[in-house]
């Protein structure tokens, strides 16, 4: 009796809360809802202006081009000078893939082609577009999250005493300022800006290629996923979140069995590999060769180039015999695509989440990371502030993080300057740095798994002899 | 502070310098050339000029120009792909006046032997540290400092170990070993070594930062004096300039160490010839390396120079301090709740407004020098001095007027925040000091440790305050000041010693400006900012 009167009064007030986000979403569909995004406009645009500002000031300095030359911010794959040594190479009718130099893929080429005397302010726009479609993004997935919640309320889903762990529309108004925030006021964010790493532009294709499947067009979504993967080829793994997406957005039911399901994968696959194809044959009508798939894929692949990096391949297959070479090299990238698949079994109700993981293990694993594929990653984490609550190591993460890029270029420098330490510390510091990536991420996904428990199981858990009970992922 | 210390007089002089543009004592150039070119060398000089940020009052000099001397003995039977730099600093005066005539010995001693392996450069630099920093950004194709220099005629492949004498009587008692180099870099312990086994082989009486070894270890006063030894070495590195020529050449790989003649009226007395045997012996196994010294340690304190503390002994300490620093943010981040919104701007505020008063430390005192003569009676480095001094003493004013500015935001949480920030910060940039440059490291975090880990707003204020000021970055220097004047047997007075700190801070600023010594970068822009922030805490409201 007692139990029935407090789940009634109980489904009183989460309806009232139903009603309240009820009202809140129609505000949003307002023929003005325009309103909205004005109250929003005036903090973007100072939070941009002062962006280009800092970029601005620091393209200016002399700071420029110490920064350009620090291995933690370019890489080979996609360096300035780089670029620049390819685009000498092409003004003299030479391949510009010929001698090693240059690795980025043609389109990349007759985009500076055209614009390298204004590649500064190429790179500060091209990280207001990422900024830009982070944004756009995040407050789409809110409105998403909001109808969710409101249909799992209205379901009984939730159990009764998981009021606080739900979401309301006072806290997530500054989210997608925040993300915006987290993206361009990200000291690795500028560092990449102003070393004129074209990190940059691939960070900007999959910002857009996320703003286009959260808004449900599959073809554009199809065709942006297609130019990631065109230009590092670890963005194929993004595939599958996308999918779920749509596929829980037409309301089909992920069963491999059901026609349905199949129908519309194999169209989306077909928009995707049609667009790869197209791109890749636009690369080769562009500069009449095959060249490009050695130098750029190829490179990727078979890690030739051994500049020290945050990454781990570099001192790994700078010890190893040339004779297993090829066995790491598999074992290294199949490391990176491996995740996915029982990611999407976990996490197929919760495609996002699992584009936020999918593209913080691309930045850890990958080949050639640098700094600014670590940025994209960061900025959605004021998306999972809610989760904070459950986070268990986020304190000893950030005290990692922190230290690492402070001691990233005095071990450097100990190094190669120096000369008193060796290649030993500098990786030492590296794999404290992905230790630290790997826990953040780990404890995000922990986080966001015991949350969805608690939802559905209720917060405070009970063992059956009364006592608190203790949630361990197994 | 100096010979200089009136007003009126070093601005006569100065005028008179830059009118003249040429140096009062110079080096007997072409009789340089004339005798290594007589000793077989291939000769060369390189002229270079530099305008000093200010003038030095220690060195009495601000316009510098100056002409290198070098001479290459070519190996006569050896590719010639590395080599080996023997050099002597010319002064004017009675300084160094016996090592170029020692230098010139050793290269016609050397043009008859055959085993030559490496070329030898003899080099005579004028204007000690500026003419070997010259020489040194030419022969490497760098210009890290804004030196003008004419390029080199003649090189000699890559130079794998250098040495620099400092000789300034013929009769010589004791040899002293430097080995502190520029930012705390110390060359390979081999290299000490290798000289400490020549002395004894050859009976000569080597001492190293002036002291002699004791050989009872074991009792209360053997062990003062190598502590004594082991102190003086750590304050040297601190300081992070080179202390004799060879500082500069580990900046670029190359092991070299200085050798000082000290004639201190002992009996047993060497002569120059002994000292040349023993140059020769050393030289001849450096032109035995077949590789860099690398096989020993690079990091050591040295309290005696038979006994070393390595690193692994030494960075146990420092960590047990760091790990204070940690363990506190640890229980601070236990006790905030993030994420508040108004807390972390409330952090910010004082954050930026610390390392904006970092910066300015850092920047004007250099720039407003002109301004700072016009007004008041001052030289340009008494008014060099005098202005960061201010802008230091300015920054104790800030946080009554942070408070005004966050128009009474501070709440019981935001002092949390920002110590929590504080302390990471401090602790991160204590660790980065540490392995670059231990003992500045160290000193710094003896300091700064115990008083900052314990800060709290609600601790009495008056009496706090006063310890975190005579804790402060500034004090430190004060008293390291005093304690190396102790420790060398020179003890000074108050008032000598703070002549003797002021005179520090501008050739901390100079070096800085000259050579690419990152100390007095560090204390302003990072270490005072850090202590601004709990001096903020401090009084939070």
């Amino acid at each position: 009796m007692d139990g029935t009167l407090f789940r009634s009064v109980n489904k009183f007030f989460i309806i009232a809360f139903c009603l309240d986000i009820k009202s809140y979403k129609s505000f949003m569909h307002r023929p003005d809802s325009f309103f909205l995004a004005t109250k929003m406009a005036a903090p973007l645009t100072l939070l941009l202006i002062v962006a280009v500002t800092i970029r601005a000031v620091l393209f200016r300095s002399s700071l420029a081009e110490l920064i350009s030359a620090r291995v933690e911010v370019v890489s080979p794959l996609n360096a300035w000078k780089r670029v620049v040594e390819g685009l000498a190479l092409l003004d003299l009718g030479v391949s510009p893939y010929s001698g090693d130099v240059f690795h980025e893929t043609p389109l990349m080429i007759y985009l500076f082609h055209f614009t390298v005397d204004y590649a500064e302010i190429v790179f500060i726009v091209t990280d207001g577009i990422t900024a830009l479609a982070l944004y756009l993004s995040i407050q789409t997935y809110n409105k998403d999250v909001f109808r969710k919640q409101k249909y799992a309320l209205e379901s009984d889903r939730y159990s009764a005493d998981c009021l606080e762990l739900l979401r309301s529309p006072k806290e997530m108004f500054y989210i997608p300022l925040k993300v915006a925030m987290f993206y361009l006021l990200n000291p690795f964010t500028i560092l990449s800006c102003v070393a004129k790493s074209t990190c940059g532009l691939n960070n900007a294709i999959i910002a857009l290629f996320i703003f286009c499947t959260l808004k449900g067009s599959a073809l554009l979504s199809g065709i942006l996923l297609a130019l990631a993967t065109y230009q590092s080829i670890y963005p194929l793994t993004l595939f599958a979140p996308a999918l779920l997406f749509f596929l829980q957005r037409l309301y089909i039911p992920v069963n491999l069995r059901r026609s349905s399901f199949w129908f519309f994968t194999l169209q989306y696959a077909f928009m995707y590999v049609g667009s790869l194809v197209v791109i890749t044959g636009l690369s080769f009508f562009l500069l009449g060769s095959w060249d490009f798939i050695p130098s750029v894929y190829g490179f990727i692949f078979s890690v030739p180039d051994l500049t020290p990096n945050i990454g781990l391949f570099w001192y790994f297959f700078a010890e190893m015999f040339e004779h297993f070479r090829l066995f790491f090299s598999c074992v290294f990238q199949i490391n990176v695509f491996f995740y996915t698949i029982p990611l999407s079994i976990k996490l197929k109700e919760h495609p996002v989440f699992l584009i936020f993981m999918q593209i913080a293990i691309i930045s850890i694993f990958k080949s050639y990371p640098t700094v600014g594929d670590v940025a994209l990653y960061m900025a959605f984490l004021p998306a999972w502030s809610h989760l904070y609550r459950f986070l268990r190591n986020i304190f000893l993460v950030s005290c990692v993080l922190l230290a690492c890029s402070a001691l990233f270029p005095v071990l450097w420098h100990l190094w190669i300057y120096a000369g008193s330490a060796n290649s030993n510390f500098y990786y030492a510091i590296t794999l404290l740095f992905n230790f630290g990536q790997i826990l953040l991420v780990a404890d995000y996904f922990y986080a966001y798994l015991r949350r969805e428990h608690h939802l559905t199981h209720g917060l405070y858990l009970k063992k059956k002899d009364g006592t608190e009970a203790t949630l361990v992922l197994k | 502070m100096g010979l200089l210390s009136d007003p009126s007089r070093r601005k006569v002089l100065t005028g008179l310098l830059t009118r003249l543009n040429t140096p009062i004592c110079g080096m007997p150039v072409e009789w340089l050339v004339k005798a290594m070119q007589s000793r077989g060398l291939e000769v060369f000089t390189q002229s270079f000029s530099r305008k000093l940020p200010f003038p030095d009052e220690n060195k009495e000099r601000y316009m510098v120009r100056g002409t290198n001397v070098y001479g290459i003995l070519r190996a006569p039977r050896a590719p010639r792909t590395e080599a080996l730099v023997i050099s002597a600093p010319c002064s004017p005066g009675d300084s160094n006046n016996q090592a170029v005539g020692l230098l010139l010995a050793l290269a016609q001693y050397f043009r008859n032997q055959v085993y030559w392996a490496k070329d030898i450069i003899f080099l005579v630099n004028e204007h000690d540290l500026m003419g070997t920093q010259a020489w040194l950004e030419a022969y490497h194709h760098t210009n890290i400092t804004g030196m003008e220099y004419s390029p080199l005629q003649g090189r000699a492949g890559s130079i794998q170990a250098a040495l620099s004498l400092e000789l300034s009587s013929d009769v010589i008692t004791s040899l002293d070993l430097i080995l502190e180099g520029l930012n705390g870099q110390l060359p390979n312990l081999d290299l000490a070594n290798l000289f400490y086994a020549f002395c004894q082989k050859l009976g000569v009486l080597c001492t190293i930062q002036g002291k002699l070894q004791r050989n009872d270890w074991d009792t209360a006063e053997g062990y003062t004096h190598a502590a004594q030894t082991m102190m003086l070495m750590v304050l040297k590195q601190a300081c992070g300039r080179s202390w004799g020529d060879h500082g500069l050449f580990l900046r670029y790989h190359i092991e070299a160490a200085s050798v000082r003649g000290i004639n201190s009226f002992r009996h047993y007395k060497t002569d120059a010839a002994t000292i040349g045997r023993l140059l020769e012996g050393m030289v001849r196994k450096l032109n035995n390396l077949l590789e860099r010294l690398h096989q020993s340690y690079f990091f050591y304190l040295l309290p005696s120079l038979s006994r070393f503390v390595s690193i692994g002994c030494y960075m146990l300490a420092f960590g047990l301090l760091v790990v204070i620093l940690l363990l506190r943010g640890v229980t601070e981040a236990q006790q905030v709740s993030l994420p508040s919104g108004p807390g972390v701007l409330t952090v910010l505020t004082p954050v930026v407004i610390s390392h904006l008063t970092g910066v300015a430390l850092y920047l004007l005192p250099v720039h407003l020098q002109e301004m700072a003569v016009e007004h008041f009676p001052v030289s340009e480095t008494e008014a060099v001095v005098l202005t960061a001094v201010a802008i230091y003493t300015a920054g104790l004013a800030l946080p009554h007027n942070t408070q005004r500015l966050l128009s009474g935001e501070g709440t019981e949480q935001g002092w949390k925040v920002l110590k929590l920030t504080a302390l990471l910060y401090l602790a991160v940039l204590l660790g980065c000091t540490a392995l670059i440059n231990f003992s500045l490291g160290f000193i710094l975090a003896v300091t700064l440790v115990p008083i900052t880990a314990s800060m709290t707003p609600h601790m009495p204020k008056a009496l706090s305050a006063l310890v975190m000021v005579l804790l402060s970055p500034a004090f430190t220097v004060l008293y390291c000041v005093f304690i190396y004047q102790e420790l060398i047997e020179a003890p000074v007075s108050v008032s000598e010693g703070w002549m003797l700190f002021l005179s520090v801070i501008s050739q901390g600023i100079l070096d800085h400006a000259l050579y690419g010594s990152l100390v007095y970068p560090l204390l302003a822009l990072f270490i005072y900012p850090c202590w601004l922030m709990f001096w903020n805490i401090l009084f939070w409201s």
